[in-house]
């Protein structure tokens, strides 16, 4: 991969850092009138989705990271790997590990697509679309004509997720769920 | 191919306005004050000699001015008594949001004048500068080494290099292998600065003795020799950076022998203050940043007629 400078280190750029993969978030170039010159920089390790500030004499460099982003159809988990294929038409497939899917295994589902990024060719991430629907398998059975009121109960999603929802829902109803904080959206 | 938008320029018309207005300011401020108003070049014959900034060069191999500071000196051993000059200066490399490699600096010298005077008269311009924006902005003046007793909580004077390393390196995140100057350099932009109080003017004096640079160096009072300098920070941005000017030639010469960095001396400067440079305190002030303050600009380009992208 290509070295990077700190004068070209932009926000989205893949870079190695202590031998982990990171996207640049902020750069900022800091310099005393009389003193010497820094860069300032925001990054998110790619693996664990830490973010870190550490600072570079200007003029360093970093290496690139060769981390991309693909859209994927979810297949099938075979007991260790959960398997992806490629949307663009090539059909490529990759499996992901268990730390790869992380928290998304709330919000896999066949045929859906996921946003899988790949370190050196292999799984590194693998990110849900912001709105899934999934079915409910679990939960009390439903109070009619309750809804305006704010009251809510667990149910146990396809995927296994539990979120909260109104207490009018019913076991087989499909649900829109928001990925990022988890939450109730409506019926599908 | 430059982008079909790529003329447009990057501030609106009420930013120029704003220099416009400004600049008037500025002129009729010293003006007001008797300080003859001066034109020195642009390019010259040597570059600065200070290794922390990076002069731009011409295909003759002559240098683009990054502060008028030289030529101003060698008038003022002519006899030229108090002046100012509003120019462009230019340095290589120097881009960011608040830095654009080329950029407008108002320059002025003072004889006679102490530190202390010669703060009175920045922190009066800046007022008046800032009065369409600010009424009376509040000023406090602190050491160095006051600023990092109290944001820091070391002793510059007596700390020892590995105690400001390791300072430096838990503000870097990790370790940079700089010089002591260079760790204080960290500490002072990632701890002092962004830690002094907000809507006041702060001007910090009496720097570490390496950090000199045109400065005199003298005792302070518990005995440590400091440079007779001073900066003024203002909402986490450093505004100027003034002088008790050094007038010893051979401390000078000394100086620019230790920096240069084969780079060629200013033979020209050092024969003029052989000659006799008069007791002068001196400051370089950051127009452009003074008119982000004003204009409430984010971004240094905001107030630029072209960015140096666009340029």
């Amino acid at each position: 991969m290509a070295n990077y400078s700190t004068n070209e280190f932009k926000s989205g750029l893949k870079v190695m850092l202590d031998n982990e993969p990171c996207s640049i978030l902020e750069n900022e170039y800091v310099k005393p009138g009389k003193g010497q010159a820094f860069n300032r920089v925001k990054l998110r390790n790619l693996r664990n989705g830490r973010v870190l500030e550490k600072t570079f004499k200007s003029g360093e460099s970093l290496e690139g990271a060769d981390v991309m982003e693909y859209d994927m159809e979810y297949l099938y988990n075979d007991g260790e790997f959960w398997h992806f294929m490629a949307t663009d038409g090539s059909f490529e497939q990759h499996g992901a590990s268990e730390e790869a899917v992380g928290e998304t295994i709330k919000w896999l589902k066949e045929q859906e697509v996921y946003v899988v990024t790949l370190f050196n060719g292999a799984v590194l991430t693998v990110a849900p679309p912001n709105f899934v629907d999934l079915e409910v398998v679990e939960t009390d059975p439903g109070v009619k004509g309750d809804t305006a009121n704010g009251g809510s109960k667990p149910a146990t999603l396809s995927t296994g997720a539990v979120v909260k929802v109104p207490l009018f829902i019913n076991i087989g109803e499909v649900l829109k769920i928001d990925t990022r904080t988890g939450d109730y959206v409506g019926r599908a | 191919m430059p982008e079909s938008s790529d003329w447009y320029p990057t501030c609106d018309r009420a930013a120029l306005a704003a220099r416009s207005a400004f600049y008037r300011t500025v002129r009729s401020f010293f003006d007001q004050r008797d300080v003859l108003e001066v034109d020195t070049p642009i390019i010259s014959r040597v570059p600065v000699s200070d290794p922390n900034i990076e002069p731009m060069q011409t295909t003759d191999h002559r240098w683009l001015n990054t502060s008028p500071e030289y030529p101003m000196k060698r008038l003022l051993c002519a006899g030229s008594g108090d002046i100012w000059q509003m120019c462009k200066v230019f340095r290589r490399g120097e881009a960011g949001q608040r830095h654009n490699p080329e950029f407008t600096m108002i320059e002025w010298y003072r004889l006679d004048w102490s530190l202390d005077r010669l703060m009175d008269e920045v922190r009066d311009l800046v007022r008046e500068v800032f009065e369409p924006r600010w009424s009376v902005l509040p000023e406090v003046r602190i050491s160095y080494g006051q600023a990092l007793q109290q944001y820091v909580g070391i002793d510059v004077h007596s700390a020892s290099d590995v105690e400001v390393a390791d300072v430096g390196i838990q503000a870097a995140g990790h370790d940079l292998q700089l010089s002591r100057d260079g760790w204080l350099d960290i500490i002072m932009s990632h701890l002092v600065e962004p830690a002094l109080p907000e809507q006041t003017l702060v001007f910090i004096s009496d720097f570490p003795a390496s950090q000199a640079a045109l400065a005199k160096v003298s005792q302070n009072e518990a005995g440590y020799s400091v440079a007779r300098r001073f900066e003024l920070f203002f909402n986490g941005t450093e505004l100027a950076n003034g002088y008790d000017e050094l007038t010893d030639a051979d401390e000078q010469r000394r100086r620019f022998v230790q920096e240069a960095n084969g780079r060629p001396i200013d033979e020209a400067l050092l024969a003029a203050i052989e000659q006799g440079l008069p007791e002068c305190s001196g400051v370089a002030m950051g127009a452009d940043r003074l008119l982000m303050h004003l204009t409430g600009a984010e971004r240094i380009s905001d107030v630029l007629s072209f960015d140096w992208n666009k340029a």
